[in-house]
């Protein structure tokens, strides 16, 4: 700070407030209104404090779900995002960790065209090859599957830039020290890039188990088995059966409980996470 | 392109490391958005048994189709809304940050976690508040005189979608308006001080300026994810609806290809919104190679 304005300090944390509670106002609302019973909400005003049904909504919703809405207990949807989550942040983080190798430690025939065929996929997101896509899924008999909900997320130019530009920042002379002990190149990839790259991979893996979590397009196409829902998908139906019946304490205790894990992530992993966003999207 | 001094001398081994990441990218990249390019420049019979090769039919269409034109316009006002009103909200609130010394820390933790939340989610929190019949905002609205219905209003429901959109991305814009303030030397700010400059005047006559390249680089991103990343949101508050008010043409591909089954048409304006991130991405690298230079 340069100077000391008081009155200036004050209206800087009365705009911080202001932005916190603009920031935070829609999620205790919905938080709000999973503590309540289904009478709340059946005409007039949306509760603005607790109630007491908290226990009783979520273990109704993590139990059984939404019986007229088609979609299963919420336990079985967070499951297969976390499972989807993961899969598609290791998945991309090992082969983009491969190919980021084999593009700066290796000179070969068309490393420049492989170079361009993972730099194009930035710009082919899944919203302008929706239907061709999905064909291709259902021709490979993948659709109503993990690997259908998976594998065609997983490659990635981002990481696998993010790793090439790291592998140039290490210095040559430890490639050379190894070659000299007689490494081969698995070995160096394995006992020195790989530990090196650790805060690397972590930093990514915030973002992109992100990135798998809130995917809702892809799931939406390629699942019509309700064993294979995922939260974020799932809770759309959900929300539109609360149209029809005042089932909006459900729905928001799902809501809650679909935001939660990639949200702690970010609060408890911040440095990594501040760290995987802006790195990423240099 | 850049590789190392000294290079393993293997063949084989680069292309068994390249070929995870390079068979996904073909398959479920290079392959379906090629497909998307043929069937764009074809028609096929209600049957599918056959299709014809018919040139720039399904463009011509498009493009006289005022429903298209209509969700063009719509896109773009949606798309500029919600780059300014977010990134104002962000620049605000990341100044403010950056006065603070160690409460700065608290509010940036408070401030960046919406980034995590599905947008189809935010599309359900939002869709709540503005209910009609329940929700919060209508309700004070009501006692504004105003009448709140997005199920009818066209231009309530644009609001509706422009202030989830907005919220979602508040985030995001924070944390690289704080990255960008933080690069900025403090020397520059101290000296105009001692000459005198309020501090008004400092942000708009050095900081703003200096920025200058965080800003940029944001318009494109915030651009990029109001046109592709808020499905979710108009699926969750207003699918389109009422009457196309706010069928954005990334929710329009969708209706019309996978609820409608016309695939021609949406195979075309698949392309065109290939087009249109493609030059958005040449965009954004051509910038960042200034910016290394700035």
């Amino acid at each position: 700070m340069v100077e000391n304005r008081p009155f200036l300090t004050f209206l800087t944390h009365l705009v911080l407030i202001a932005g916190v509670v603009i920031v935070v106002f829609p999620v205790y609302l919905a938080f709000i209104a999973s503590t309540h019973g289904p009478g709340q909400f059946v005409s007039g005003l949306v509760p603005l404090l607790p109630g007491p049904h908290l226990v009783e909504n979520y273990s109704t919703i993590w139990n059984e779900g939404l019986s007229s809405s088609g979609a299963p207990p919420i336990w079985v949807m967070m499951m297969n995002s976390l499972l989807m989550a993961v899969a598609i942040a290791v998945g991309k983080i090992a082969i983009s960790l491969l190919s980021a190798y084999a593009i700066v430690y290796f000179k070969f025939p068309f490393r420049l065209l492989a170079f361009w065929i993972i730099f194009i996929t930035l710009m082919l997101p899944v919203e302008v090859r929706i239907i061709p896509t999905f064909a291709v899924v259902a021709n490979l008999g993948m659709l109503n599957s993990y690997q259908g909900l998976i594998l065609p997320l997983i490659a990635s130019a981002t990481a696998t830039f993010l790793f090439r530009q790291f592998f140039l920042t290490i210095p040559d002379e430890l490639m050379e020290a190894a070659r000299v002990d007689g490494a081969g190149p698995m070995k160096f990839f394995r006992d020195i890039l790989l530990p090196l790259s650790r805060t690397n991979i972590a930093a990514l893996f915030v973002i992109l188990f992100i990135f798998g979590w809130v995917q809702y397009m892809w799931p939406l196409l390629v699942t019509s088995d309700s064993r294979y829902y995922t939260i974020v998908m799932g809770i759309k139906r959900l929300a539109a059966s609360a149209d029809s019946e005042p089932l909006w304490h459900l729905v928001m205790a799902a809501v809650i409980l679909a935001m939660l894990p990639p949200v702690l992530v970010v609060i408890f992993m911040q440095r990594l996470f501040v760290k995987g966003l802006v790195e990423t999207e240099k | 392109m850049q590789t190392k001094r000294t290079i393993f001398p293997s063949k084989l081994l680069p292309y068994i490391l390249l070929a995870p990441q390079l068979a996904v990218t073909l398959i479920f990249f290079i392959w379906p958005a090629l497909q998307a390019v043929k069937s764009s420049f074809e028609r096929e019979d209600p049957f599918g048994f056959r299709t014809t090769f018919i040139w720039f039919d399904n463009y011509r269409r498009i493009f006289a189709d005022p429903n298209y034109l209509s969700s063009l316009g719509r896109t773009a006002i949606f798309a500029i809304s919600v780059t300014l009103l977010s990134m104002a909200i962000s620049l605000l609130l990341a100044v403010a940050v950056n006065r603070l010394l160690r409460s700065g820390k608290v509010y940036t933790t408070l401030l960046v976690w919406p980034y995590a939340v599905a947008p189809v989610v935010v599309g359900i929190l939002w869709w709540f508040i503005f209910n009609p019949s329940i929700g919060l905002a209508p309700y004070i609205l009501r006692g504004l005189g105003i009448s709140w219905n997005h199920r009818i209003d066209g231009n309530q429901a644009m609001i509706l979608i422009i202030i989830a959109a907005a919220w979602k991305q508040i985030s995001y814009n924070f944390l690289f308006f704080v990255a960008g303030l933080q690069s900025v030397p403090q020397s520059l700010n101290e000296a105009a001080a001692i000459d005198g400059a309020g501090p008004f005047k400092r942000f708009w006559t050095i900081i703003f300026p200096l920025i200058s390249p965080t800003t940029f680089f944001l318009l494109i991103i915030n651009i990029n994810y109001a046109m592709f990343d808020t499905f979710g949101i108009v699926d969750a508050t207003t699918s389109g609806g009422p009457a196309q008010a706010t069928n954005i043409l990334v929710y329009k591909v969708y209706t019309d290809g996978v609820l409608n089954l016309n695939i021609g048409s949406s195979a075309a304006q698949s392309v065109i919104l290939m087009l249109i991130v493609i030059a958005l991405t040449i965009v954004q690298f051509r910038f960042v190679e200034r910016r290394v230079q700035y």
